[in-house]
């Protein structure tokens, strides 16, 4: 079975999703993902949907479920690029993905993390 | 309704509801829908497709480009052999469900569609109809 | 053929009796109020009248049973014209269909005044005249109909687009000043338009100003809401100014949560953009130790 590939930056794990995801491949990307953040340590996740033409209930609890688990185990979830079509359809679909931070685009998803993991490194100096 | 092009798919496969939005995505463009509605109508679709694989046991969807007078419209029939619902006032509300889901399925559908109309007969199968029209 | 003989008599018919039939026509329809609005003249409404008869006679003279066949293309023609013009004259339906309908009296005049025709003729005579200009009639309320429509749609359009500007206060800081009432199919495209702004400029912040906004019902809070929602899962915030006390109000009333940041004015509004993205406005020394600075630039250039 395809998976969807994770890289590895520094503290922070990187997905862009860019097939039409079918719902074998979401949830292979969640259970990946949640092994790989306590493999690597990992800080920060950051998902790239901006190619994704669609996010419907089952993709859309499928970010809910890795922000909620990676919250878990210390690290933080940074959805970026969702298109705004698709968010005004995921808004009328009554899924606000409320436990998700959102960016416009992966460098300030980035940003985001840095700032984490800046705070981070700083407690752990003291 | 006069029809200009009609298409069916089979449901049986989590591959199958990738299919039905693909299939849909071409039509909607079809009907001349603006990027937010195909938008809307693809993602009912999929909310549609998986229940008719989950709860329906499978089943077949129906494409359909229609038009009345001035407006063009893509409509979308789904329909499952499957046990039925036996409550729809209550599967149609925002957070029900028998499954694992989230309950936004049929709901969401209906928000996401002008029109909206479900039959189901216990032990018989259910039939979903959804339409969008060009704005 | 018996109805093309029967057309080809009030072709006849017509012709003979133009002088008859024209200004007895022309008087109805002056009594029915065709000029009174002072919207056409007397000479524009009697060219009219004289050229849709011609048109009338030839049509018959072809052959034309019914309005739909070729012969009465031109007719066609000539009254959608004529319609869509009164239309956009601002003629009330009665008054446009009155153009064809009161045309009925003089022909049906004449018909009787025809001593050539015997009395079967005289009723199918009749019975076809009556037909023809009723499809004339409703003919002519279609296309007074679709051209009102044409002209509905496209001011809809006009103010959907001229009324929705989203402008750029600051890098990264959107403002959409909402001015009107807002309609469900409007907030739908004011909201799409802000969106796609939003990803284009990268932007933030985007405040959405509702001071011009002179009510809110339960469906524009609920899309006000929508619109705040859609921009957070793009990855930027929305500021709501400028509600006014009834719409707090109203708001309220309607149990509808608006969770969001509201602020009382767009400077507010703004200022709160400009603290979140990092930044500050300060006061700039005061405009004489600015002069005297640009003196002192002066002097050294001119050494």
């Amino acid at each position: 079975m395809d998976r969807i590939p994770i890289l590895k930056l520094g503290h922070a794990l990187l997905v862009t999703i860019q097939v039409d995801m079918h719902d074998r491949l979401a949830t292979a990307l969640e259970e990946d993902l949640t092994s790989k953040i306590v493999a690597v340590g990992a800080k920060g996740v950051l998902i790239d949907i901006s190619a994704l033409e669609i996010v419907d209930s089952f993709m859309g609890r499928m970010l809910d479920n890795i922000a909620a688990v990676s919250r878990i185990l210390d690290a933080e979830t940074v959805v970026v690029g969702m298109r705004p079509a698709v968010a005004i359809t995921l808004v009328e679909l009554g899924l606000s993905l409320s436990g998700v931070k959102t960016a416009l685009n992966v460098e300030r998803g980035m940003a985001l993390i840095q700032s984490r993991l800046e705070e981070f490194n700083a407690d752990d100096e003291d | 309704m006069p029809t200009t092009r009609t298409d069916r798919l089979d449901i049986r496969s989590s591959d199958d509801v990738v299919k039905v939005r693909q299939q849909t995505r071409t039509m909607a463009v079809e009907a001349g829908l603006s990027l937010v509605d195909q938008t809307k109508i693809i993602t009912a679709a999929s909310e549609l497709a998986r229940n008719t694989l989950d709860y329906g046991g499978g089943g077949e969807i129906c494409l359909e480009v229609i038009h009345d007078g001035s407006r063009r419209g893509l409509r979308l029939t789904f329909e499952d052999r499957g046990p039925g619902i036996a409550d729809l006032a209550q599967a149609m509300r925002d957070g029900f469900t028998t499954g694992s889901g989230l309950g936004l399925g049929l709901g969401g559908a209906k928000r996401l569609s002008n029109e909206f109309s479900i039959e189901s007969k216990l032990g018989i199968g259910t039939k979903v109809t959804i339409a969008r029209w060009k704005a | 053929m018996a109805a093309n003989e029967t057309t080809n008599a009030l072709a006849e018919l017509v012709r003979d009796n133009e002088k008859e039939i024209l200004p007895e026509w022309l008087e109805l329809q002056k009594r029915a109020g065709s000029l009174q609005t002072g919207r056409i003249t007397e000479a524009e409404l009697s060219q009219q009248s004289a050229e849709f008869l011609h048109l009338l006679r030839s049509g018959l003279a072809q052959g034309g049973g019914e309005v739909a066949s070729s012969a009465y293309a031109p007719a066609r023609e000539f009254l959608s014209n004529l319609s869509r013009s009164r239309a956009l004259q601002g003629f009330s339906p009665t008054e446009t269909a009155t153009f064809v309908f009161s045309l009925k009296q003089p022909l049906f005049n004449s018909l009787n005044r025809d001593r050539r025709l015997a009395p079967a003729e005289l009723a199918r005579a009749t019975w076809a005249f009556s037909i023809l200009l009723d499809e004339l009639g409703l003919l002519t309320f279609e296309s007074f109909q679709k051209s009102r429509e044409e002209v509905i749609l496209r001011q809809q359009r006009e103010i959907t687009e001229l009324s929705t500007p989203v402008v750029k206060l600051w890098d990264g800081i959107l403002a959409l000043p909402v001015i009107g009432t807002l309609d469900s199919e409007r907030t739908q495209v004011v909201m799409e338009n802000l969106l796609q702004h939003v990803v284009d400029d990268s932007a933030e912040i985007a405040i959405i100003d509702i001071t011009g906004v002179p009510t809110v019902d339960t469906l524009t809070a609920q899309h006000l809401l929508k619109t705040v929602s859609a921009a957070r899962l793009m990855g930027a915030d929305c500021i709501i100014s400028g509600i006014r006390p009834q719409i707090a109000q109203t708001i309220v009333h309607l149990g509808v949560e608006l969770n969001v940041i509201s602020k009382a004015t767009l400077a507010d509004a703004f200022a709160v953009a400009l603290r979140r993205t990092n930044r500050a406005v300060t006061k700039v020394k005061s405009a004489n130790g600015e002069d005297a600075k640009a003196k002192v630039a002066s002097a050294e250039k001119g050494e």
